[in-house]
């Protein structure tokens, strides 16, 4: 996930300060990890040095002065930009559980019971991720959904695998 | 695994049954505590409908045993098994189980019926389910007219009626969208705890299994229960 | 296309085929049979005329001697319950013709016999009729020489046959009646005759078109499925109808196969005492042509107006049909119309000539629709008010709420035929006064009569009887004519003359001597009942004339004179006599020796021992040994007029055919209908329903509108009936046994089929139906 395109898409709907960022980002998209203070800081100057932001104005608060952020035409060009490049596909050409399999196969151990193991592992991580969505609110339910497809993803594909462990064994092993 | 789990509600021990040539269970071990909620997973044509057929005493295993809540299955008449079904266990199917003349609330109220409730007071405990399963307002439809989501949700509704204490679902979403199926996995998972009713869930699906609290995997008519097959 | 879909639509396609054909074909012989019925009358009556041989109601004079003479004389006897058909034959000359059927002559002790007496008479169990028949079979009688295949009759070969004046005998030149003219027919016997065809036929009718929508159910879904793959509208109704179209041609071979199979059965049974010959059941070509189109035609009308509740589309079937309430208005101006072309004939009967074949028809046809266009309407009507009740009972209210139309369709065809029957029942009852006459016979007080074919008086004839096993009391008797004048008297009468003996089984008589005369107080049935007048004509000392003569040129009489005896009696006649036609009651010593050729046998009388079971066949032995050519009766105490029997016969045969019919189509829908739900049968016994819930929920899924059809029959039944009694002016009366015998006899019916789908419907809510995959 890039951290800066994020905070400049939250900067769209008005000029926040550091502090508000990290409190939203928190909320929407922060799920298991809260954003570091340090890292809003860091990735704001970077953007700042870029042009993709700007300091709208100091607040004099209670404590501590505080930058205002805005964002510039450049970083809503940006943001755009960034949200019509799709996202590069998963490859998953070299899963450790793909090779789990095949060595299992291939040095005779009980490759049904690897994936029997993974798939008890997979539904386990599932069964959280089902129980959060039922609790949560929108934004768990599509995080989790989003992680569910993954899991019965890899689920679907265990499944046909375990069914020919038998025929893949002969062909492995030719 | 030669004895069946202390403190299971229904428990099966090396259930056998074949349909002509066909071997549908050679040997299937089950057990499901109450309150729980287990997952029959597998293949088609692994036997999972079998062993659900057999474990709720609908079909006679042609051997093995089936223990629930102390009494031996297997040794029980045809009525016995029919009426331990009416007052102890409830049903939902994949699809077609709804009467068709009938109306929603009156095949909710249905089980309770059978049981010999008298009509107003069935159909008064059958609107209070429908109303916790979101379709209270299908009581005077008939299932002709009502949409397949919230078909299944009337058909979860008529097998919660009687307070059952152990539910058996066949591929409840199996008619279903994923969001409908889920929608449904949850009312029915929620009212079931509720009641502290376990559940006996044969799906293909890996999203609905994930409603359950633990799976057992049917292949070639053998089950493997995961939780101590680790 | 649609034809085509039928022939390739699998095995379902197959087996909603097969049904539709057997239906169709059951439905299509029955027509043939009926089209067939005229032939049958026709035929019979064709050689019934050919052999006709009893020419004295024709002709007084015989034909003299001759080349081409020969004498026949009646034989008739009867065993058991069977008629026999029996003829003495003696030809005179070379050139006497053969009866028809008959080959050659039977010698002087031989005989021809029908093909069913030939096999009656070698079987054990007709030795006694062997006894009777002792002639020797040298041949058979052909098909042209009878009216039935089971016909009992026989040509026996005699010589010495006598021509004298009261003899039975004939001398004949020809068989044949010499003026075979159509009879004309009685118009109220020929509306029974309508009424009856009609009666059976419209549940005929109303069969076919069920058995045209066998599987209907199915075949929308399926034409569903071809609306997805782009079928409009127009091409799934003419799928449809080509399906029904071919339906109903495969119908009409396998009817037809039905027909030939069933014509070569009936020629070899015999139903309620009718039999027929095979060729007698071919159908009449123009009526036969008018099936071959009619059933057709209808079976894609009807398909086509059942499609117009439907609407296919391409997802689904929607029903129409269920949404909007069925209107009565004019489902009731059917019947109405009915009775209003039948009012004009209202009192016509017997003298005020004939009714309107056509107004009879649609009448009676329209009353008969009726039921079928009111039964929806009544169902719906009556089943959307119920709904309290056990489970069993909300369960059935609520599937015939969803589907009163197919429920109505199941039993519209009993309703039908009952309410037919019903109307030819009460038809019958009102009638039959005009055509049962009673015979005065009283078997109660005489079971047997044997009449002598010798007019003299055989003296001691009934000692020939009184050893016979199973006769309780013979008793002959002999008869004469008295008058108070020798010719033309003012007062004439009977006489019965006859030993003490047998006189006492007449009347109570204090005492009896040969020589005595008494004189009956009561003659049952007669005006006077007192028997004042004649009692005072038959005074002792008074002059009285035996056998007077009567007319001018008439044959004179005996006109013996008889003093009537100063012992002459008045005494009570027994109310169980054996006869009572004559008041005066003569032994024969009291009459004079010149009057005796006067008096004529009047046969032989039996009481018979019921408890011995040949009795009857031991009598008639007796009396063929005596007298070859006696007849005996059997007594009964009334006689059906012959053809009035047949239609009423025939009514009760085509019933039991209708019935077993529309049983069978009743049970054919009722297996469909419960395949159709075997999986939520499954579902219901897995949820622990208990069997006989479901299987009284099935019961009242048909006792149900069976009810309704059957109130609904009565009414109208009583109703048709009423207006055809009013038809043939007599008098309305209810005859509830015949109501309640056919309403029973219908649910009879209903009772069977539900018990014959219960094996079924049992196998069904076995849990394997859950099984899918």
């Amino acid at each position: 996930m890039s951290i800066g395109h994020t905070l400049l898409g939250l900067l769209e709907s008005g000029p926040r300060h550091g502090y508000d960022l990290k409190r939203a980002f928190d909320e929407k998209f922060g799920h298991d990890r809260p954003l570091h203070y340090g890292q809003v800081y860091s990735t704001m100057s970077r953007l700042l040095k870029n042009g993709l932001v700007e300091v709208g104005g100091v607040e004099a608060g209670g404590g501590p002065e505080r930058k205002r952020y805005a964002i510039t035409d450049a970083g809503i060009t940006d943001v755009q930009r960034w949200l019509e490049t799709p996202q590069k596909p998963g490859e998953y050409l070299q899963s450790p559980l793909y090779t789990k399999v095949v060595l299992a196969l291939l040095t005779r151990r009980d490759a049904a019971k690897i994936l029997d193991v993974q798939r008890s592992e997979q539904l386990r991580g599932m069964r959280t991720l089902t129980d959060r969505k039922s609790k949560g609110d929108w934004a768990d339910q599509l995080i989790c959904d989003h992680a569910l497809s993954h899991l019965a993803a890899d689920l679907r594909w265990l499944e046909p695998t375990a069914a020919r462990l038998d025929k893949l064994r002969k062909a492995v092993t030719r | 695994m030669t004895t069946s789990p202390t403190g299971s509600l229904l428990a099966a021990h090396d259930l056998r049954k074949a349909y002509g040539p066909t071997r549908a269970l050679d040997g299937a071990e089950f057990s499901v505590h109450p309150g729980e909620v287990v997952a029959i997973m597998g293949p088609s044509g692994s036997g999972k409908s079998t062993l659900l057929h057999c474990l709720a005493g609908i079909v006679p295993p042609d051997s093995g045993s089936i223990t629930y809540n102390g009494r031996e299955l297997t040794a029980m008449s045809d009525a016995q098994r029919s009426a331990l079904r009416r007052s102890e266990f409830g049903f939902v199917f994949q699809f077609g189980q709804l009467v068709p003349e009938l109306t929603c609330v009156e095949n909710v109220a249905l089980p309770l019926r059978l049981n010999g409730s008298s009509r107003k007071d069935a159909e008064r405990t059958a609107r209070g389910w429908m109303a916790r399963l979101e379709v209270d307002d299908l009581t005077a439809k008939r299932p002709g007219e009502v949409s397949g989501g919230q078909g299944q949700r009337v058909a979860v509704a008529r097998a919660l009626v009687t307070g059952p204490r152990l539910l058996f679902a066949d591929e409840p979403t199996g008619a279903l969208d994923s969001s409908n199926g889920e929608r449904v996995m949850e009312l029915l998972t929620e009212a079931a705890r509720s009641t502290n009713a376990a559940v006996v869930l044969v799906t293909h699906e890996t999203r609905v299994a994930a409603y359950s609290d633990r799976e057992v995997v049917v292949r070639d008519g053998r089950s493997r229960d995961m939780e101590r097959a680790v | 296309m649609g034809a085509r879909f039928a022939l390739t639509g699998g095995r379902e396609g197959w087996v909603r085929m097969t049904l539709t054909a057997v239906g169709v074909g059951l439905g299509v012989a029955l027509l043939l049979l009926c089209t067939a019925l005229p032939n049958v009358f026709a035929a019979r009556g064709k050689v019934e005329d050919a052999r006709f041989d009893n020419t004295f109601t024709y002709s007084q004079k015989a034909p003299p001697k001759a080349d081409n003479t020969f004498l026949i004389v009646d034989t008739d006897t009867t065993w058991h319950d069977d008629d026999v058909r029996g003829r003495l034959l003696e030809p005179e000359g070379k050139r006497a013709p053969l009866p028809p059927g008959v080959d050659s002559f039977p010698g002087e002790g031989e005989m021809v016999v029908s093909p069913a007496l030939k096999d009656l008479l070698a079987s054990d169990d007709a030795k006694l009729l062997r006894e009777r028949l002792p002639y020797k079979i040298t041949g058979t009688i052909g098909e042209s020489g009878l009216i039935g295949s089971h016909e009992l009759a026989y040509y026996a070969g005699a010589s010495g046959l006598k021509l004298t004046e009261f003899s039975p005998v004939h001398r004949l030149t020809e068989y044949g009646k010499p003026d075979a003219k159509a009879e004309k027919t009685d118009p109220v016997l020929l509306l029974m005759i309508l009424v009856v065809f009609l009666v059976l036929l419209t549940p005929v009718a109303v069969f076919i078109a069920a058995a045209v929508r066998f599987g209907g159910e199915r075949r929308d879904r399926r034409l569903a499925a071809l609306r997805l793959v782009g079928a409009d509208r127009h091409m799934t109704r003419r799928i449809a109808a080509g399906e029904a179209l071919a339906g109903a041609l495969l119908g009409l071979v396998v009817g037809t196969g039905f027909f030939l199979l069933g014509r070569r059965t009936l020629g070899s049974t015999e139903v309620l005492g009718v039999s027929v010959w095979p060729s007698y059941l071919d159908p009449s070509p123009l009526l036969a042509a008018l099936v071959a189109v009619a059933v057709p035609v209808a079976a894609v009308l009807v398909t086509l107006l059942a499609m117009r509740g439907v609407v296919v589309e391409p997802l689904g079937v929607v029903r129409a049909a269920t949404q909007h309430r069925r209107r009565l208005w004019w489902r009731l101006l059917l019947p109405l119309a009915g009775l209003a072309m039948l009012y004009p004939m209202i009192g016509k009967g017997h003298r005020n000539g004939e009714f309107n074949q056509y107004l009879v028809i649609g009448g009676v046809l329209l009353l008969l629709i009726g039921v079928t266009a009111l039964l929806p309407w009544a169902v719906e009507a009556v089943v959307v008010r119920l709904g309290k009740g056990a489970l069993s009972w909300q369960l059935a209210v609520r599937r015939l709420q969803l589907s009163s139309g197919t429920a109505a369709r199941m039993v519209n065809g009993i309703a039908v035929a009952v309410a037919g029957a019903i109307a030819l029942q009460m038809l019958f009852a009102g009638t039959q006064s005009q055509y049962v006459k009673a015979t005065g016979q009283d078997p109660g007080r005489v079971q047997m009569q044997v009449e002598f074919s010798d007019r003299k008086p055989l003296s001691g004839v009934e000692r020939e009887f009184t050893g016979t096993k199973g006769v309780r009391t013979a008793v002959a008797l002999a008869i004469s004519q008295y008058g108070d004048t020798r010719r033309d008297p003012e007062n004439s009468n009977g006489l019965t003359v006859g030993t003490c003996t047998a006189l006492r089984e007449l009347a109570a008589l204090p005492s009896c001597k040969d020589g005595d005369v008494f004189v009956t107080r009561t003659r049952s049935g007669y005006e006077d009942p007192s028997n004042a007048a004649e009692i005072a004509v038959v005074k002792p000392g008074r002059q009285l004339y035996i056998d007077p003569s009567y007319g001018d040129a008439g044959e004179r009489g005996i006109e013996a004179p008889w003093t009537v005896p100063a012992n002459t009696r008045v005494v009570d006649a027994r109310k169980d006599a054996l006869v009572e036609s004559n008041s005066v009651l003569v032994t024969p010593a009291a009459l004079p020796a010149e009057a005796a050729p006067a008096l004529a046998s009047d046969g032989v009388y039996l009481r018979i021992d019921p408890s011995v079971p040949e009795a009857r066949e031991y009598a008639r032995n007796v009396a063929a040994r005596i007298d070859p050519l006696a007849h005996t009766y059997s007594w009964s105490a009334t006689q059906e007029d012959e053809k009035y029997a047949s239609i009423r016969t025939g009514l009760f045969v085509g019933s039991a055919f209708v019935l077993a019919l529309i049983g069978a189509s009743l049970l054919v829908s009722q297996l469909e209908q419960l395949r159709e739900r075997r999986k939520l049968l499954s579902v219901l016994i897995a949820f622990g329903t208990r069997r006989r819930t479901l299987s009284l929920s099935v019961l009242w899924q048909t006792a149900l509108p069976v009810g309704l059809g059957l109130v609904l029959a009565t009414t109208v039944g009583v109703t048709l009936g009423s207006v055809l009694l009013k038809m043939t002016r007599t008098p309305v009366a209810m005859d509830w046994a015949s109501v309640l015998t056919m309403t029973g006899v219908g649910a009879a019916v209903v009772g069977v089929v539900t018990l014959l789908s219960l094996p079924p419907l049992l196998r069904m809510m076995r849990p394997e139906g859950l099984r899918t995959e």
